[in-house]
């Protein structure tokens, strides 16, 4: 037993070293930017850039819609087939996990093909039509964690006698859904929003490829001009991923707490 | 939606998809018609006559040689990531550890998995790069020169190394629950049949995680071959892994043949189709014994 510890925290230790390392060493460098001593320099240069700000603010607003855009797509699909349609929820579950499948990069390559200025619907044409597309393009890379957690959050509540309950009261499909679904998942539906905020914020490759003034882009702009600026962007970065998971922990943990044990 | 009675209710049902239409109209023009897209473009000629010359196309010695890299980056960063992964899980589910570090090990592991794209790629180049923080020590300290010694970022072992970052945690993620369902009885049964550890872990716990095993191997291949970001902010385009290519070849067209980089796309959904199936037929076989 006492050789298993000791593999045990071997083990640990390796991951831990393997772990830290790149996140001190990342950190390290990004206070080099003053020449002898360490400074916050770095941060304050990338903050000021306008183009941060302005790529930032794009990539914040696109998180929050495509937030939208998945929550008003999958909580009332993964409801009606819970409720109505449960010889579809294999299909319906297959298709959500397909961005999985499919690289991003071949996804955007299609919409390039299908949605260019010469096809029947010419999303690329215009910046606001390739803005559409870039939020369609992210909500189907969220699908599968949005799905997933709206799901899971739907198996522990009693959708039919819900919404038999709401409906004796008189209540619509509209209310339903809002006033009776929604807040009952909610804590799942957050916990996917999280998620969804964390893959977006930093996306590069469909933005890129779509020419979208997005943040993974500015990113690797900054990555191939600059030396000490990557360094506190990926900080930034890993910060920003850190409060997100920070936050499904959190809104997980304070739905426990509302729930009797059963 | 007038007709909302029971189950019972044959009209009521048989109207019931209509809910589904959204989603699914979403999922074709989004998902499914883009990709069928690339899929048939890639068998078609410029005229649009149906050909296997674009395929065929695929086997000249560079794009070859770009899908030979990629499979062997993704294959070793899979493999180092699962056996490592595999480690960190036992150890902190099995291995007699302190309670309490099992939750900061979960929550790192969720977000490492995340840290993936041109932050990641940033954060390596800080690490390992010409002037990163163990490049630098190694040579203050010991005299190494990394960098002599033919090691660069932009190399296989470089991306495997990177690729690493998000692959061991995602390991971790999903070996853990599998682990927690080893039954103790298992063991114990071994133990009094005069089995020992060793025998225990190969002729026992090994076959019952095996599918899990094969099936996370296969998941991690699919999600290195796809990825794009981090090899891209890591090398610009000077290691041709295949997303970098295809990448290039979808900016302007570097292959000099639209269809090519159809066929070229056409071969990656091969490629990570093969890894998802094996990991999705392996995980039904493996929740026969893990429930």
């Amino acid at each position: 037993m006492r050789l298993q510890r000791v593999w045990a925290w071997l083990a640990l230790a390796v991951g831990m070293v393997y772990f830290l390392l790149p996140l001190i060493a990342t950190f390290e460098f990004s206070l080099r930017m003053r020449r002898g001593v360490y400074s916050f320099d770095a941060y304050r240069v990338v903050l000021a850039d306008p183009n941060f700000q302005a790529t930032f603010g794009y990539s914040v607003a696109m998180a929050l819609l495509t937030i939208l855009m998945g929550i008003v797509l999958v909580v009332p699909t993964a409801y009606w087939v819970r409720l109505k349609l449960p010889r579809w929820r294999p299909v319906v579950e297959f298709v959500t996990l397909l961005p999985l499948v499919i690289p991003a990069i071949v996804i955007v390559f299609g919409y390039i093909r299908l949605y260019n200025t010469s096809s029947i619907l010419p999303l690329t044409g215009t910046a606001m039509g390739t803005n559409l597309l870039l939020l369609l393009g992210y909500t189907t890379l969220a699908l599968p964690y949005m799905y997933r957690a709206v799901d899971t959050g739907l198996r522990a509540i009693d959708v039919a006698t819900l919404t038999e309950a709401a409906q004796s009261l008189g209540a619509g499909w509209l209310r339903i859904m809002t006033r009776i679904i929604l807040p009952n998942v909610l804590v799942a539906v957050l916990s996917g929003a999280f998620l969804t905020f964390a893959i977006v914020i930093g996306e590069f490759t469909m933005a890129a490829l779509l020419n979208r003034p997005a943040f993974g882009p500015y990113m690797q702009l900054l990555g191939a001009n600059r030396a000490y600026e990557p360094a506190a962007l990926a900080v930034i970065a890993f910060a920003i991923t850190w409060a997100c998971m920070g936050l499904i922990q959190l809104v997980t943990r304070f739905q426990k707490h509302t729930h009797l044990p059963r | 939606m007038a007709a909302t009675g029971g189950l019972s209710d044959r009209s009521a049902r048989s109207w019931a998809w209509v809910g589904l239409v959204p989603f699914l109209a979403f999922a074709l023009l989004f998902l499914i018609l883009p990709t069928m897209q690339i899929v048939l473009g890639a068998f078609r000629d410029s005229e649009g006559a149906f050909t296997l010359e674009n395929v065929r196309n695929l086997f000249t010695p560079a794009i070859l040689g770009s899908f030979w890299i990629s499979i062997r980056i993704s294959f070793a960063s899979a493999f180092l990531g699962c056996v490592i992964g595999f480690a960190v899980a036992w150890a902190v589910t099995l291995g007699d550890l302190p309670r309490w570090l099992r939750g900061p090990v979960m929550t790192f592991s969720g977000v490492a998995s995340n840290f993936a794209g041109v932050p990641l790629a940033f954060a390596f180049l800080a690490t390992l790069g010409r002037l990163g923080l163990v490049t630098v020590l190694l040579r203050q300290w010991f005299g190494i020169n990394l960098f002599a010694l033919g090691f660069n970022l932009l190399s296989f072992w470089g991306l495997t190394l990177t690729y690493l970052f998000f692959q061991i945690p995602l390991m971790i993620l999903i070996i853990t629950p599998a682990l927690d369902g080893l039954r103790r009885e298992w063991r114990e049964a071994a133990e009094i049949l005069g089995a020992s550890s060793l025998q225990y872990w190969r002729m026992v716990a090994l076959p019952i995680l095996w599918p899990t095993l094969l099936g996370t191997l296969a998941l991690l291949f699919a999600n290195a071959f796809g990825a794009v970001a981090t090899a891209y902010a890591l090398t610009g385009s000077s290691l041709t892994i295949v997303p970098i290519l295809l990448f290039a070849q979808i900016r302007g067209d570097v292959l000099g043949d639209p269809h090519l980089g159809y066929a070229l796309a056409f071969g990656m959904i091969v490629v990570t189709g093969i890894g998802n199936a094996l990991y999705i037929w392996l995980r039904t076989r493996a929740e026969r014994w893990i429930k």
